[in-house]
């Protein structure tokens, strides 16, 4: 759990963080979602320290982090950023391996650590384990990112817009690896975009915010269909709102419990708009729905999408 | 081993200056005949290889000096706490370099007399600029997202430096210290009018005494010798060389 209470940041004598107050619980995956210059960035990296606050104070687990020294607090949370950070003289074993290191884990237990990270990441550890970050693809470097914030295995994940960088079909899979991920492993989240859609598909709760302050805390439902301000409406975007709405409901909400059809299932966690692509892609009408076992639970139909 | 002989230039420029170094007296016939009159033929006050020593240690000793100022310097005004002092330590390094190395050693000798420390003294103002300025650069070009990412993972300031940024300005401060220590090998020869031992003090007594074989012998060997270090250190470049860049 990370609890930000009333905390203020200003450079210079402008203000970039306003009295914010927000408490993310623990295996939440928060969203900072806002235009640039919100403050949504400084947020996160106040939550290790990367950045001083002027007041106000935060606790992570209960614990004030300015109680802890810096090094200790950001080894004990992950921390992920755009572009990476991979150390380009290090291969990525040792990149993965690097917080395990500064903790002084024996080497047998960071080598198990990081070939169960690099299989968790998808990335085969007999070829990936010896390459050095330039011999990656984009997406592959961002997988050897996720897994080095993941490596001494932290309560607590800080993500600064870690799939800006790569191409949208790349992006797609990060994010449905971080979902995996998060639902695996119940880590507490904190992520930050200024994609909304990024935010709608990952989330499980959103904080929007407008030059420093919190606009609106909420489900993506919430965010989606009760904007609380003009100004979260207008970023929500009001053209597409049917389609978000679709990009935030579960197939498992709709599905007729049940029923069967032809073809392979689609996950009762998958959106309403996975459901409307498969559809589509497969000229079906009708879709079976799995639960997370892979067992048929039901069928769910183009009229239910819309319902 | 022939083919890498000949694929590895240091070894074969190595082996002809370590023989020209202890075989010039053989060469005497050759001399002889180009240069009738001249006697004795080769270069005999002191033997080459002592000089060889003696120019080497001036430039290690020099050198060393340099590198480790230099990269201390960069290191201290690439810290937040330092940062104010750049323009101050670039401006120092710069007059160390335009100052001439004859002059250095002209107001040396009356501090530190004859012999090989106003040479040292010399060789470590006019070294430091190249070092100096490399060492700067090579760390300010380590990117911002890996510093960044080396912090936030929990590194302590020493580990970030000696784990991430040194490594990754190795190569280019390594090219400034090749240039510093090429550079050096060749002005050393001037510390022999001060009475430093090195392969100045051939050339120097062949200009006084009218002596053109001693120059050649003494500019030869000076020559191979700063090749063979450049081959050397571009060796060391490539082992040091950053996966990728």
């Amino acid at each position: 759990m990370i609890e930000i209470d009333a905390v203020s940041k200003s450079y210079d004598g402008r203000a970039v963080v306003r009295d914010l107050t927000l408490t993310v619980p623990a295996g939440a995956l928060c969203v900072l979602l806002g235009p640039s210059g919100c403050g949504k960035s400084t947020t996160l990296r106040m939550i290790n320290r990367l950045v001083p606050f002027d007041s106000g104070a935060i606790r992570v687990n209960g614990e004030d982090v300015l109680g802890v020294a810096t090094e200790t607090l950001r080894r004990r949370i992950g921390y992920a950023i755009q572009s990476t950070g991979l150390f380009p003289h290090w291969r990525v074993a040792d990149n993965i391996a690097t917080v395990p290191r500064l903790l002084d884990w024996r080497p047998e237990r960071v080598r198990d650590r990081v070939d169960e990270l690099l299989t968790l990441l998808r990335l085969d550890p007999a070829i990936y384990a010896g390459k050095f970050p330039h011999q990656l693809s984009g997406g592959e470097q961002q997988r050897v990112g996720v897994a080095r914030a993941l490596a001494a295995d932290p309560d607590i994940l800080l993500m600064d817009e870690p799939f800006a960088a790569v191409d949208p079909i790349t992006r797609d899979a990060l994010q449905s690896e971080l979902a995996r991920i998060h639902q695996a492993t119940g880590k507490t989240i904190v992520f930050v975009t200024h994609d909304i859609e990024e935010a709608l598909r990952l989330a499980t709760v959103i904080a929007i915010m407008e030059r420093g302050r919190l606009a609106q805390l909420g489900t993506p439902l919430e965010i989606v269909e009760q904007p609380a301000s003009d100004f979260v409406r207008d970023f929500v975007g009001v053209q597409g709102i049917g389609l978000k709405l679709l990009s935030v409901r579960r197939v498992g909400e709709r599905v007729r419990r049940g029923e069967t059809a032809a073809g392979a299932a689609i996950g009762a966690e998958a959106s309403l708009a996975d459901a409307l692509g498969a559809m589509i892609a497969r000229r079906a009408d009708r879709l079976p729905v799995a639960d997370e076992r892979g067992e048929t639970v039901g069928a769910v139909t183009l009229a239910d999408l819309v319902r | 081993m022939l083919g890498t002989a000949v694929k590895t230039p240091a070894l074969w420029v190595g082996v002809l200056f370590a023989a020209l170094l202890v075989g010039m007296p053989a060469l005497s016939p050759l001399f002889a005949a180009a240069f009738p009159g001249i006697r004795p033929e080769i270069f005999d006050r002191a033997a080459f290889p002592e000089l060889f020593l003696s120019h080497l240690g001036l430039v290690a000793a020099a050198s060393a000096a340099a590198t480790v100022t230099g990269v201390a310097l960069a290191v201290f005004v690439t810290r937040p706490a330092g940062r104010d002092f750049r323009t101050i330590a670039n401006l120092l390094a710069t007059v160390g370099q335009t100052f001439p190395p004859a002059a250095v050693l002209a107001l040396a000798v009356p501090a530190l007399g004859f012999g090989p420390r106003p040479t040292i003294v010399a060789l470590f103002l006019y070294g430091l600029l190249p070092i100096l300025e490399n060492a700067m650069a090579g760390l300010d070009g380590v990117p911002g997202t890996v510093r960044e990412a080396a912090r936030g993972m929990g590194l302590s300031p020493w580990q970030i430096l000696r784990d991430v940024e040194l490594p990754l300005a190795a190569p280019v401060i390594l090219a400034g210290v090749r240039v510093s220590v090429t550079i050096g090998i060749g002005t050393a020869t001037i510390g022999s009018t001060v009475g430093a031992l090195t392969f100045g003090t051939p050339i120097f007594d062949g200009l006084a005494g009218n002596k053109l074989p001693y120059v050649l012998q003494g500019a030869v060997l000076v020559a191979l010798f700063a090749i063979v270090t450049d081959l050397l250190f571009a060796l060391l470049a490539r082992r040091l060389r950053v996966p990728g860049a």
